[in-house]
């Protein structure tokens, strides 16, 4: 619960509710992304960002090649696949149910 | 050396331990005692156990592990608390997957499950307030662990509720915040930690000035760290050079995740919805003051204690444990009586145990992986 897992922003759901569709290592869920918005930019600015996520909130902007050792370094410690698939289990409005590739 | 080689850059690994070795060996002229590093955070200490750092550290230099993990702290007081209310026939109980194993006295969540309890784990509050929406004849409560990490995301849930009209979705509200805990660490008088790696996340939404204290009130260094191994060690050198060189500031060798303001939008969610309460009792470590959030009072009607009116209440931690002098650097785990006898992961008394980032359960896990080093 402690550690982001780094997540690639594809698209916003809800401009209002600050909800975009984030993908997490192939799985892609409703993230709240008004912690990472910036201000007096519509949301559409942070489609294709790279952020850390918290427990469902995009909590900061990272760099892609950070992100992308990050994810490398959650798979080896094992701290990966049990939050992706806590994430999968509850998440009642995931954008889709099946991990897809962007 | 077999675990340098999953070091992202092993070359880079190897400079930084022999500049380490170097810095200490500096240290060591000037004093006999070792110099002890905390690592506040439990997502450091499960690093520091897994690519065993600490076996190529130089005698005398010693990680402590700290108390920032958040499950390894919670009272068993409040999970039977949490019971209390997950037993409700009307309650759907959300909770991370980390805190379900915890034991409280009258045993942990998901032996409370087991006997029907409808308890269910969550990746996120938006997933128990979407629960809500769902169960619209069902109490569903969110059990809100955490620093100041996760603290954001349970202030914007409830406002999300709050905005929304969802009168069956409750919090049981156990964040924490870790500047009040480590100033009473720091004011005891045998505490015998040097300098500190300073935590990641937390500081990625609180900012680097809250430490301010550590180095102008208590003359220590803090350098707040990212999560690589390389990080670790690199947060560890920048720690000696300050103690070597008779320094105390804070540093932040995080920058490219930790702003030095933290972050603005979640530090107002914490503070529109959130109070500090006078006290909150730590596993391993007692009350504290001013260390623990509660709902400020405009959003008492999403405080699950107050609409299922339950008390908290304080049970003495285990006899056996000594959870507490772990957490403050006095002992390391397998010191403990308990440790690998009565308290193990797959049997925890001690809450250390529990979480792969406690320091019980990190060193229970990888000690095998360190002794062949």
């Amino acid at each position: 619960m402690c550690l982001g897992i780094p997540g690639q922003v594809m698209a916003i759901l809800d401009e209002d509710a600050t909800m975009a569709e984030v993908e997490i290592s192939g799985v892609r869920r409703a993230v709240d992304v008004l912690c990472v918005a910036e201000t007096g930019r519509p949301l559409s600015s942070l489609v294709g960002a790279w952020v850390l996520v918290h427990v469902g909130f995009a909590m900061s902007r990272i760099e892609e090649d950070e992100a992308r050792e990050t994810l490398r370094l959650l798979a080896e410690i094992g701290e990966l696949d049990g939050e992706l698939a806590i994430m999968r289990a509850s998440d009642p409005d995931r954008a889709s149910p099946e991990p897809t590739r962007a | 050396m077999r675990f340098v080689d999953e070091f992202r850059d092993p070359a880079l690994a190897d400079r930084l331990f022999s500049e380490i070795a170097r810095v200490a060996e500096r240290i060591g002229r000037t004093r006999a005692r070792p110099v002890t590093v905390m690592e506040v955070c439990g997502g450091h200490t499960h690093t520091i156990f897994r690519y065993a750092l600490d076996a190529r550290l130089p005698g005398n230099v010693e990680f402590a592990h700290g108390p920032g993990c958040p499950v390894c702290v919670l009272p068993m007081g409040r999970i039977d608390d949490a019971i209390a209310i997950a037993r409700r026939p009307e309650v759907i109980f959300t909770t991370f997957g980390d805190a379900m194993r915890v034991p409280g006295a009258k045993g942990t969540l998901l032996q409370a499950r087991a006997a029907g309890a409808d308890v269910r784990m969550v990746y996120s509050p938006l997933d128990a307030l979407a629960l809500a929406r769902a169960n619209p004849d069902r109490q569903v409560v969110f059990f809100a662990l955490g620093f100041e990490t996760t603290a954001p995301s349970t202030a914007l849930t409830v406002l999300r509720a709050a905005a929304e009209g969802v009168g069956n979705f409750s919090i049981m509200c156990q964040h924490i915040t870790i500047i009040p805990t480590l100033r009473a660490l720091l004011s005891q008088d045998d505490f015998a930690v040097d300098g500190f790696i300073g935590p990641g996340h937390v500081s990625m939404v609180i900012g680097t000035r809250p430490y301010d204290f550590i180095a102008t009130d208590f003359h220590r260094p803090l350098v707040v760290a990212g999560f690589e191994p390389l990080d670790i060690l690199q947060a560890l050198l920048m720690v000696l050079r300050q103690v070597a060189a008779g320094e105390a500031r804070i540093e932040n060798q995080y920058a490219r995740v930790v702003p030095e303001g933290g972050n603005p939008a979640a530090m107002a969610a914490i503070d529109r919805v959130y109070e500090t309460r006078p006290t909150c009792e730590w596993r391993g470590l007692g009350s504290i003051a001013g260390s623990g959030l509660g709902l400020r009072p405009a959003w008492r009607a999403f405080d699950a204690e107050q609409r299922f009116a339950v008390t908290p209440h304080h049970v003495a931690d285990p006899g056996a444990c000594r959870c507490g002098d772990v957490l403050t650097g006095r002992i390391r785990p397998p010191q403990c009586p308990a440790f690998g006898a009565s308290c193990t992961p797959d049997c925890p008394s001690g809450a250390l145990m529990v979480s792969s980032e406690g320091a019980c359960a990190a060193y229970y896990q990888y000690q095998g992986l360190k002794g062949a080093a």
